[in-house]
């Protein structure tokens, strides 16, 4: 019955034609060089890795991976609760509140930064309330700042955490639950010794998902930070699509993709570890 | 003292129900607006949904989008599901490496994937286009695909398959009366996930797309890098709506259908 095993090959020859061979391609360009217009110098170095390593390229690297963890532990605040409240409605109630996590999700994200845009730009719809109130004179800035890079994030990714969460709770063992409450368990303890590390696979999924689209977000930056606020995301798209250096872009997309898959590798360790010990205790 | 915590509970999700919605309300409520700059009410108008009807690039856009989101949840489908049951089922000699390569498009920064696309598209001489779009999100929709249904799989246990084979099923008759209707959630939900990613993705297109290939996010990107403007209000009121509506016509009404037809619905999933 080695037949049925064809059926994967399809996705795995897409897979390495489409995904695999572009990334050994961009791997080859890091190496190379650019010309004066432009144009790729096939002639070795290592110039483009050494150049990440300046201050300025440092400092992007330093904001972005602080923007991404601070979505991430954000999002798992807001969207744990959520998740847990629509796992414990009744059935009906569960697809229609999915349905309404989902439903903005299903809207472009671009749609919704711009919205934040409408609502917190210095004409609008903030600061005219509060200044009809007359509780400020002068317009917030409320816009094109960090923070205002970490709502649109938090908002855009929140969904992300919510529906992965959902479902390892919805495949709780929830005898384990009751066991725990007969033993005499407080609920809190209930929560943190039986329900928390069993949703663990789901926390995991969810915030991998957050975390690394915000480690390579550059469009909400973009809308919603200004130009002070660029993200690594807005560093490569520069070097592909204005200043046409693609050997320095592709070394820092090699760079971004093997940091978020060592933090990716290094987060799942740990947390297996956790579990490992608390299976022991 | 239990309910008091799970009426906190509630009111928790309820506040961040609201955070989800109310930028949209937002958005939709200044489509109307009759003042194209201000924040205040100037009164109620229609004329900015007039305009995005006048233009045409905003329809080709819409089709665009809607045809590569098609395409692309359709093969993602057939493709990843036929993997994530071979992947569940049978052993493989590398398997260590097909699950990386399952998972690294996830895992991987949406940006590198598509300047990676770009780059070999480029090196290819393959011209930048509707094609090259489609491609591109199959490559990223099938390794969500694979996983979901992967994950219904692993949830459910094999008594029910082997049951079905010592009663004497076929394998196809197995699979269409045993696995498949006990994953299809998975593949309902991994199809669901493939259509959301395309139709939302603006990043990978944002490299790999042409002239003629402007899907509805490229359009508006440009709309929004131009400025503040009623008519990315109304076009997105316009969106929005066209979502609500998708989500009642596919969800909504086919359940109550089926409650409908409760019984048979039992009846038919008794074959044997």
């Amino acid at each position: 019955m080695s037949r049925g095993r064809m059926l994967a090959y399809p996705a795995i020859a897409w897979l390495l034609f489409f995904f695999l061979a572009p990334l050994v391609i961009v791997l080859f360009m890091s190496f190379l060089q650019r010309g004066t217009y432009g144009q790729i110098i096939y002639q070795f170095t290592v110039d483009n890795y050494i150049r990440f390593f300046e201050p300025l390229y440092l400092q992007i690297l330093g904001d972005t991976l602080f923007m991404a963890l601070l979505t991430t532990i954000i999002c798992f605040l807001l969207g744990y609760p959520i998740a847990y409240q629509i796992a414990r409605l009744q059935r009906n109630w569960q697809t229609l509140m999915l349905l309404l996590v989902m439903v903005p999700f299903w809207i472009n994200f671009l749609i919704r930064s711009y919205a934040w845009v409408i609502i917190l730009r210095s004409q609008g719809m903030v600061n005219t309330f509060l200044l009809d109130l007359g509780l400020i004179e002068q317009p917030l800035n409320l816009l094109y700042n960090f923070g205002a890079v970490l709502l649109g994030m938090v908002y855009g990714h929140l969904p992300f955490m919510i529906l992965p969460i959902y479902v390892s709770l919805e495949q709780l063992d929830r005898r384990m639950i009751e066991a725990a409450y007969d033993l005499g368990a407080t609920p809190i303890k209930t929560f943190f010794y039986v329900t928390l590390p069993q949703t663990l696979p789901g926390i995991i999924a969810g915030s991998i998902l957050v975390f690394v689209s915000s480690l390579g977000m550059f469009v909400i930056p973009d809308i919603m930070g200004g130009a002070k606020s660029a993200l690594i995301g807005n560093l490569i798209q520069n070097q592909f699509l204005s200043a046409r250096d693609w050997p320095f872009g592709s070394a820092l997309s090699i760079m971004l993709a093997i940091l978020s898959l060592i933090l990716i590798f290094l987060y799942y360790k740990a947390l297996q570890a956790q579990q490992g010990k608390e299976d022991s205790r | 003292m239990k309910s008091l915590r799970h009426r906190l509970l509630f009111a928790y999700a309820m506040v961040v129900l609201a955070f989800l919605y109310i930028p949209i309300v937002v958005l939709v409520l200044y489509s109307f607006n009759a003042s194209r700059i201000n924040a205040q009410w100037s009164g109620f108008t229609l004329d900015w949904y007039i305009s995005v009807f006048q233009n045409r690039y905003v329809l080709e856009a819409l089709y665009n989008s809607l045809t590569i989101g098609l395409i692309a949840m359709v093969v993602s489908t057939i493709l990843g599901t036929m993997t994530a049951l071979a992947l569940h089922r049978y052993k493989f000699r590398w398997k260590g490496a097909i699950h990386s390569l399952v998972y690294l498009p996830i895992l991987i920064p949406e940006i590198v994937m598509g300047l990676s696309l770009l780059v070999l598209f480029s090196q290819l001489a393959i011209p930048l286009g509707k094609l090259t779009v489609i491609i591109a999100h199959i490559s990223f929709c099938i390794s969500f695909v694979i996983i979901i249904v992967l994950a219904r799989l692993e949830g459910l246990g094999r008594e029910m398959e082997e049951a079905a084979q010592d009663l004497g099923a076929t394998p196809w008759q197995t699979f269409r009366y045993v696995t498949f209707p006990m994953i299809s959630p998975g593949v309902m939900a991994g199809a669901l996930m493939a259509f959301t990613l395309s139709i939302d993705d603006f990043v990978i297109s944002f490299f790999v797309a042409g002239p003629n290939s402007t899907t509805l996010p490229l359009y508006i990107y440009g709309m929004v890098k131009r400025g503040v403007s009623p008519e990315i209000n109304a076009l997105s009121t316009i969106l929005i709506l066209f979502i609500f509506l998708v989500t009642v016509a596919l969800v909504i009404l086919p359940e109550r259908f089926r409650n409908r037809m409760g019984d048979k619905k039992t009846q038919r999933q008794m074959p044997f």
